[in-house]
């Protein structure tokens, strides 16, 4: 495995980050930071990738590791290149996310948590997005994709495929 | 024509941006309390008003601000929580996105008020493209010396930053939120100390929801008295409410507090009526941890008189007939919801962001998602329902924090409205295997055949 380091431009993001808090309380940056380590580093942190960041925050590791899992943003195994996060929550429900989630496991092949062979999509069922009115709804990276239909959720698809693109939030 | 306030300016062109923003007299409140106002005075304005908390507990704003410690030597701060993610609530999106300014100068005003140098708006991770437009706001703002050092020429400086989350609902209880700008995990603090003392790095800090520190610029404009005489008596000003569900027009409505629930159901000002012409079920009023109400109980209380939008009206009839404005999350169930399902849903929505401090509420929720996966799945049992009312029983009020609370109240209510169709589940077993029973054949209870 090569050195992980951050790339110039992402270290100047993070510098700027740091400056947001007070002396001494730079363990404040981490979440932004780790959202920034997750886009650098293929869309997941590995633990090799936490420990880089916790040496640039100068904290221990374990604070890093514990704050990672508790999030659900972080993604601790490799993910496909697009996540799809579909809302499952009430509200959704109401409106049809049941179906689309069987649409895409139907269309992708895959079942909610898993990857395509290809690598190109994983499914995933998260909770309410602030979103609910414009039910059902997907989001990917920073995007979100709402009234989905199965037409629309065909078009994403092929966007997608087309673009060829790391979904990243940030 | 309902009033507004917030939104008055929603579809007014390029008003994302600081110059039309400005044209349409933004920033004139944060010139005039930092110009020719002293800080308490632009609280006891607020208190005037009679603002309440819009983030869900609707707790007096100005007073909240005069418990911060001016005594300590400390830095004070000043938190926005923008972690948004009640089930049902999207009314702070809609206004961060649409007309980001209005927090900014709300964020200005009320630090000044409350003497803070630094604050901070946290935002949830999922709202990544929101957080850029209000970045842009921020940066427009620092451009034109709207924050910064010496605002208006004036001594005061402020530096306001965005924080993003990474992802947990409970990052929205305002302690949980405070731990996570502090880079760790959202576990809610024992209180007391409240953050009016110790808060941000153990210092006194205010948190307040978008739409209560979005509020206070036109308060400061219009004077407290004067926003005090919009609403009806302790339920003052307007209310952004974020309609979703089965209705003809979901969204987010700025709504003057008082208005008739079934004016904001049926009329096509707000929600439309239910879809379809379909018939009213259920309806959950503030946001996924209120109780739910069946549909004798929404547009008339149990009295008979009729239910308003306000704090006092929803929550008439305490919980055996009532339910709480909350955060203004309006969701609208037609006769094709199974309630069973969406209690469901919701259970395994708070066992999923239980932090895991408490065991009533870590055990608790799960044991009553289970539960509920059993009912709705046809392999519930009587029991199952009265076991549901139990764990909810045990989890409320043991807990450090109101997750707790919030999440035994969904499947009380239900389960205080609508026995009978929970019932219903453990007797026709093979007839709900089919996910969407209702959508084919509506559930009729004794309740609603008489009403
Ligand atoms: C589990 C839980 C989640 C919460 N989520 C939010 C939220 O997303 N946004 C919010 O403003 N308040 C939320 N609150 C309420 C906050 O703790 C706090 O009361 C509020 O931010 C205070 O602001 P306000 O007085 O302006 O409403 C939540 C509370 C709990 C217990
Ligand atoms: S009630 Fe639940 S969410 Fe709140 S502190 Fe306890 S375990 Fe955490
Ligand atoms: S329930 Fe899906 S976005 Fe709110």
């Amino acid at each position: 495995m090569s050195e992980i380091a951050f790339s110039a431009e992402a270290m100047e993001v993070v510098k700027k980050i740091i400056k947001r808090y007070p002396e001494g309380r730079q363990k404040s940056a981490l979440l932004p930071v780790l959202h920034v380590a997750q886009a650098e580093f293929d869309g997941w942190l590995s633990p090799e990738v936490m420990d880089y960041v916790a040496s640039i925050l100068e904290i221990k590791p374990i604070e890093v590791y514990e704050v990672a899992s508790f999030y659900t943003m972080y993604n601790l195994q490799p993910v496909g290149k697009c996540l799809l996060e579909v809302c499952q929550t009430g509200p959704c429900m109401l409106n049809g996310a049941d179906d689309l989630v069987a649409y895409l496991e139907n269309k992708l092949n895959i079942k909610v948590g898993e990857t395509t062979t290809d690598g190109m999509f994983t499914l995933k069922t998260v909770e309410c997005l602030g979103s609910c009115g414009t039910a059902p709804m997907l989001q990917c990276g920073a995007d979100y994709h709402e009234n989905l239909t199965n037409e629309k959720a065909d078009a994403l698809i092929e966007k997608l495929r087309t673009d060829n693109k790391r979904s990243r939030y940030c | 024509m309902g009033r507004k306030i917030l939104l008055e300016h929603e579809n007014v062109p390029g008003i994302e941006t600081l110059e039309v923003y400005r044209k349409m007299g933004g920033y004139r409140a944060a010139e005039k309390a930092i110009k020719s106002m002293a800080p308490d005075d632009v609280t006891e304005e607020v208190k005037k008003a009679g603002l309440r908390g819009r983030g869900g507990a609707g707790f007096p704003a100005g007073m909240k601000w005069s418990f911060i410690d001016k005594k300590s030597d400390k830095p004070r701060y000043l938190v926005c929580n923008a972690d948004e993610s009640e089930p049902g609530t999207f009314k702070d999106r809609y206004l961060m996105e649409k007309i980001p300014h209005a927090l900014v100068e709300g964020m200005i005003v009320s630090s000044y008020a409350l003497g803070a140098k630094t604050s901070y708006i946290y935002i949830r991770g999922e709202y990544f493209y929101v957080l850029r437009i209000l970045e842009k706001a921020i940066a427009e703002a620092y451009e034109a010396g709207l924050l910064g050092k010496n605002i208006f020429g004036t001594d005061y400086s402020l530096d306001l930053y965005v924080q993003i989350g990474g992802g947990a609902y409970i990052c929205g209880e305002e302690t949980a939120l405070l731990e996570s700008l502090e880079g760790k995990r959202g576990n809610p603090r024992m209180k007391p100390p409240f953050p009016a003392i110790s808060g941000l790095y153990a210092s006194p800090t205010v948190v307040n929801n978008v739409e209560t520190i979005a509020a206070v610029p036109h308060i400061v404009n219009m004077s407290g008295d004067e926003y005090a005489k919009i609403g009806i008596e302790r339920s003052t000003g307007t209310k952004l409410i974020s309609a979703s569900g089965h209705i003809n027009k979901p969204g987010v409505y700025e709504i003057e507090l008082g208005l008739p629930v079934e004016e904001f159901i049926y009329s096509d000002e707000y929600c439309g009526g239910i879809k379809d012409g379909r018939k009213l079920k259920a309806m959950i009023a503030g946001g996924s941890s209120v109780p739910i109400l069946p549909a004798h109980l929404i547009t008339k209380t149990a009295n008979g008189d009729a239910r308003l939008m306000t704090y006092e009206s929803l929550s008439d009839g305490g919980f055996a007939s009532g339910t709480m404005l909350g955060s203004g999350g309006f969701i609208i169930m037609d006769e094709t919801a199974c309630i069973v399902r969406h209690t469901w849903t919701l259970a395994r929505f708070y066992h999923h962001e239980s932090c895991g401090q408490c065991s009533p509420c870590r055990e608790g929720t799960g044991w009553m998602e289970k539960v509920l996966h059993r009912i709705e799945h046809g392999h519930g049992t009587m029991k199952d329902i009265d076991l549901l009312v139990d764990i909810s029983k045990k989890i409320e009020g043991n807990t450090i924090c109101p997750l707790g609370d919030a999440a035994a109240w969904p499947v009380a209510s239900a389960i205080r409205h609508f026995r009978e169709e929970f019932e219903y589940h453990v007797l026709n077993p093979e007839k709900i295997k089919d996910p969407k029973h209702f959508e084919k054949e509506p559930f009729v209870s004794s309740v609603t055949q008489n009403a």
